[in-house]
């Protein structure tokens, strides 16, 4: 992500008080640190998951796709782990979980952001977008089906990946060329080689009109 | 025969079938299906490259929250298949003993996987993994190439078989290049590439009873799997049950079963909970394969007027210790030019590596960097366009096999991709062309690969509303095969695409070979159309048996249907599917059709060819080179789905950018590891990398290789890319680079 976006990013009434709940579950977890035997005793006698699992996870509140959830993650988890592991949502894939692929890529308050190098506590009040909630309802985005028009894809791996990054691509005011896409896009892998045809499926939207 | 098929020349290509599953994030890869109680394991990989482990302490794991197990050979349970000696727990797709996970405590590679940590959820296995502790006997690896080369021998299968691609070769006389007129000799290395499929090779391993096991496993052959982990587990073949649906690219290596697959089912089993497990990217480059780094060696005689006199074509491949794999780097260069004199010597080196897989392509495309680049420096020294001193050299028939070609169209590719790549503005003299600060270059590589073709068995139904439903146990790594399958069923009975169905990647479906070897249309392909017209005599025969009169003498090929309507051949009768269904009191109509290899492939060579140009720029002062358009020219036989066969085609060209100029799996022999070990590092191509490429496909049938006239396309799209690059980079700048990647030190 270059430094534009986040100086677009809007910055939201809440943000700092996000920011206060998330020092107070933080400072729970230091507790917990400084006591760290009687956490794995309980694990030992296998009262174990459940206690040590309401000590070891923090409360968070999302708008995924449109709906509000209350999780209850643990601190090291990522929001691409949250999302494929307890929301079942696995439109969003993992492909190297390092941020070096693009595969994880979703939208956090319509900013593109690669949910494997970003974990879930981060994105308390934040709206989230993963590839299942692109579409409204039965009727698919115009980036979606100019995939499909221009077979954007092979495998179908890095897809939606590819997809929430060319959305994205064009908000950010980075699709007015090909040289430009090309240039946008290159943190999204395809191992299949479909890149002549996702450039020309984000042409085409692009001069659609594709606004938001 | 057949043709209906190829009567319907301007149908409209299809969008990808899969496409909306894929676009919503709908479609489910191997880790993304939900079973109750699921339990993640984590792989810890060993740290040395040779040696024996000395004791594993995993206390500190075993008392992480959450930890159900942490298996390793000190505590799991032997396969049934680990007792036999010298018998290798599944049948492997190279020879030897693939690697007995969990078995005893010798390392044979690097990253070896030893230790498996299973826990309630992902993030408390991956963490308990890191407090296993292991001590290790070390002894001395050898992971070097070059410096163990005088190491390496003919495999078993060119020691039992002559005729093996893998074979001592020779054509003529033995001594025919010291006597050339023209001689030229060169070395050429191609580095360890990793296949790097998006999606994470994962398996989520379910045992549904205690003798029965369900794997949802990223594989590119449902029915191989499930051969072997019945054989692994001592299990009815039916007891094992492999789904595949959606594979996320693999490019060959999911053409073996590996050690990170048996972890997985030996972990369900111990901890009797759905085991969920997904490798690192790291773990990608040790566990699953790669394309192993080659040396090769090219002597090349020829008249001075551009008559090839003698080809000699020495190879060395790595291999691990404990299997053989062998591919056919050197068989293209027994056929693919009129050269009376050839010899070739395949070699396997085995190293403390992992076992390699075949990587798009395979061995043909390590070969044909050799091949291509000596025919162009050949050219280049007779000052000969390089296209020339190929048509000067073409064969019309196979010298190697002394057989006529099924077919060959290979002359229309090169004039063809001439033309598109605008070779007029080729000079002879390197370094001569320029587009501003840029040197500018084009080059020229050809690409062979054996049209295979396997048995396949398709099942197909058709009810009263005219909805056809196929199956299946194919997989389709990406190449569109549902897309194909469906094109060729539309194709042979008239039944709109939206109304037929083609389901696959399970075991459960009829039989079918594996994804591999551009194998897959030719094979499946010609089931479906089977399938088809038994479909149609049926109906043929109970339209008659009612009284149909003009059905009675009627063939599959006349007819066609049109929505739920039958119709013969020039519409001279009409009658509905429903009546006819309803009048034989029926559903539905269904059948089973097998269709294999036939006799042709013992009289006549089947090869698919392709040829692709490239223009490059090469920047003179920081030796950047960018690949400016690339024009892919097929001979593939008949093209099924146009625009999901260009998207093939265009992704093989894609690959061979990477093979040219960044793939480079880079190894510090000091421990046995790859430096490059994940895809900030390991560079494929990205958007910026990959310039317009333009496809041609000579699109004529083949119908001695199989019935829809497929020679196959994945393998000749990637085959003959890296030379073409390298080709077009000396004649841009007079360097002639003969280790891949060319990366700007190199020209610099």
């Amino acid at each position: 992500m270059d430094k534009n976006q986040a100086n677009n990013r809007p910055e939201k009434e809440d943000h700092h008080e996000s920011r206060r709940d998330f020092l107070k579950t933080s400072s729970i977890l230091t507790a917990i640190a400084v006591a760290p035997v009687a956490v794995a005793k309980a694990a030992e006698h296998n009262l174990g998951e459940k206690i040590s699992a309401a000590f070891e996870t923090t409360p968070v509140n999302m708008t995924v796709n449109g709906v509000k959830k209350q999780l209850n993650v643990e601190p090291r988890s990522t929001l691409l782990d949250t999302l494929r592991e307890q929301l079942d949502l696995t439109g969003t894939k993992k492909g190297c979980d390092y941020g070096q692929c693009g595969a994880c890529t979703v939208h956090v308050n319509g900013q593109r952001v690669l949910s494997c190098l970003s974990l879930t506590v981060m994105h308390e009040g934040q709206e989230v977008t993963t590839i299942e909630g692109l579409a409204k309802g039965e009727e698919l985005h115009p980036m979606q089906q100019a995939f499909i028009k221009h077979d954007g894809f092979q495998c179908g791996y890095c897809t939606p990946g590819q997809i929430m990054s060319a959305v994205a691509c064009i908000n950010e005011g980075h699709a007015n060329n090909e040289a430009d896409i090309k240039e946008f896009m290159s943190g999204n892998i395809c191992r299949c080689g479909a890149y002549p045809n996702i450039v020309k499926a984000i042409q085409e939207v692009k001069n659609g009109g594709q606004k938001s | 025969m057949n043709e209906a098929f190829f009567d319907k020349k301007d149908y409209k290509p299809l969008d990808r079938v899969d496409g909306r599953l894929k676009v919503t994030g709908a479609a489910k890869y191997s880790a993304e299906y939900v079973l109750p109680n699921m339990s993640y394991a984590v792989l810890v990989g060993s740290t040395i490259a040779k040696g024996t482990i000395e004791s594993i302490d995993s206390k500190a794991a075993e008392r992480a929250p959450g930890v159900l197990a942490v298996i390793s050979h000190l505590n799991a349970i032997k396969l049934p298949s680990y007792q036999s000696k010298g018998e290798h727990p599944s049948e492997p797709s190279t020879k030897g003993q693939p690697l007995r996970v969990f078995f005893d405590n010798k390392i044979y590679s690097n990253d070896q996987p030893i230790v498996a940590v299973v826990a309630t959820s992902f993030e408390k296995a991956r963490h308990a993994a890191t407090l296993v502790k292991v001590q290790y006997n070390k002894e001395q690896h050898q992971t070097d190439l070059e410096a163990n080369a005088e190491k390496a021998v003919l495999p078993a299968s060119g020691k039992k078989n002559p005729k093996s691609p893998t074979a001592d070769y020779d054509r003529g006389q033995i001594d025919a290049f010291a006597n050339a007129p023209v001689k030229f000799e060169a070395e050429y290395v191609l580095p360890t590439e990793v296949h790097n499929p998006m999606e994470l090779q994962s398996i989520t391993a379910h045992w549904e009873a205690d003798d029965k096991l369900t794997v949802y496993d990223k594989v590119q052959g449902t029915k191989m799997t499930q051969k072997n982990f019945a054989k692994e587990w001592n299990l009815p073949e039916e007891n094992v049950k492999c789904i595949a649906t959606f594979v996320g690219g693999a490019f060959g290596n999911g053409l073996h079963n590996w050690p990170h697959e048996t972890a997985a089912i030996i972990a369900a089993k111990q901890v009797k909970r759905p085991v969920k497990l997904v490798l690192t990217r790291e773990q990608m480059f040790t566990m699953v394969g790669y394309r192993p780094r080659t040396w090769q060696k090219i002597q090349m005689g020829a008249t001075k007027d551009g008559k090839l006199v003698a080809i000699n074509h020495q190879s060395i491949g790595q291999t691990s210790t404990y299997e053989e794999f062998t591919e056919s780097t050197l068989q293209q260069t027994r056929m693919m030019y009129a050269s009376p004199n050839v010899s070739t010597r395949y070699r396997i080196l085995p190293l403390n590596l992992a076992t390699p897989i075949w990587m798009r392509g395979p061995g043909e495309a390590t070969g044909a960097f050799g091949l291509e680049s000596a025919m162009d420096e050949v050219a280049h020294s007779i000052d000969m366009d390089p296209v020339d001193f190929r048509l000067l050299n073409y064969t019309e028939s196979d010298p190697d096999k002394n057989m006529p070609w099924s077919t060959k169209y290979l002359r229309e590719c090169y004039d063809e991709g001439k033309k598109r790549i605008g070779w007029e503005n080729r000079k002879m003299q390197p370094g001569s062309v320029r587009d501003g600060e840029w040197l500018v270059g084009y080059g020229m590589g050809t690409g062979t690969f054996g049209a295979n073709r396997n048995s396949a068995t398709v099942h197909a139904e058709l009810d009263k509303e005219g909805n056809l439903v196929m199956h299946c146990a194919i997989t389709d790594i990406g190449p569109g095969t549902g897309t194909a399958m469906v094109q060729i069923a539309s194709n042979t009975t008239g039944i709109p695409t939206e109304k037929i169905a083609f389901h696959l990647g399970n075991s459960e479906f009829p039989n079918a070979g594996l994804q591999g070897g551009s194998s897959t249309v030719n094979s499946v392909g010609p089931a479906v159309l089977a399938a088809c017209n038994a479909l149609k005599e049926q109906l043929i025969t109970m339209a008659a048996a009612k009284g149909n009169a003009a059905f009675a003498s009627a063939k599959p090929d006349d007819v066609m249907f049109d929505k739920a309507e039958i119709q013969l051949g020039g519409k001279s009768a009409k009658l509905t599917l429903g009546d006819l269904l309803k009048q034989n009191n029926i559903e539905k109509i269904e059948t089973t059709n097998e269709s294999k290899p036939d006799e042709n492939r013992n009289k006549y060579s089947m090869n698919a060819f392709s040829m692709h140009f490239a223009k490059v720029h090469v920047h003179p002062f920081t030796g950047q080179v960018r690949v400016k358009k690339i024009v892919c020219c097929a001979d593939a036989g008949t093209i099924v789905s146009p625009k999901t066969a260009a998207s093939q085609m265009i992704g093989g060209a894609t690959g061979g950018i990477g093979m040219a100029l960044t793939e480079d799996a880079v190894m510090d022999h000091r421990f046995g590891r790859y430096v490059t070990k994940d895809l900030a590092d390991y560079h494929v191509p990205v958007h910026a990398d990959v310039p317009e490429i333009d496809v041609y496909f000579v699109n004529k049938p083949d119908l001695l290789a199989d019935p829809v006239g497929s020679k196959g396309l994945g393998e000749i799209a990637i085959i003959g890319v890296a030379p073409a690059i390298a080709n077009a980079v000396f004649n841009a700048t007079g360097k002639r680079i003969r280790e891949l990647p060319i990366t700007p030190d190199k020209l610099i």
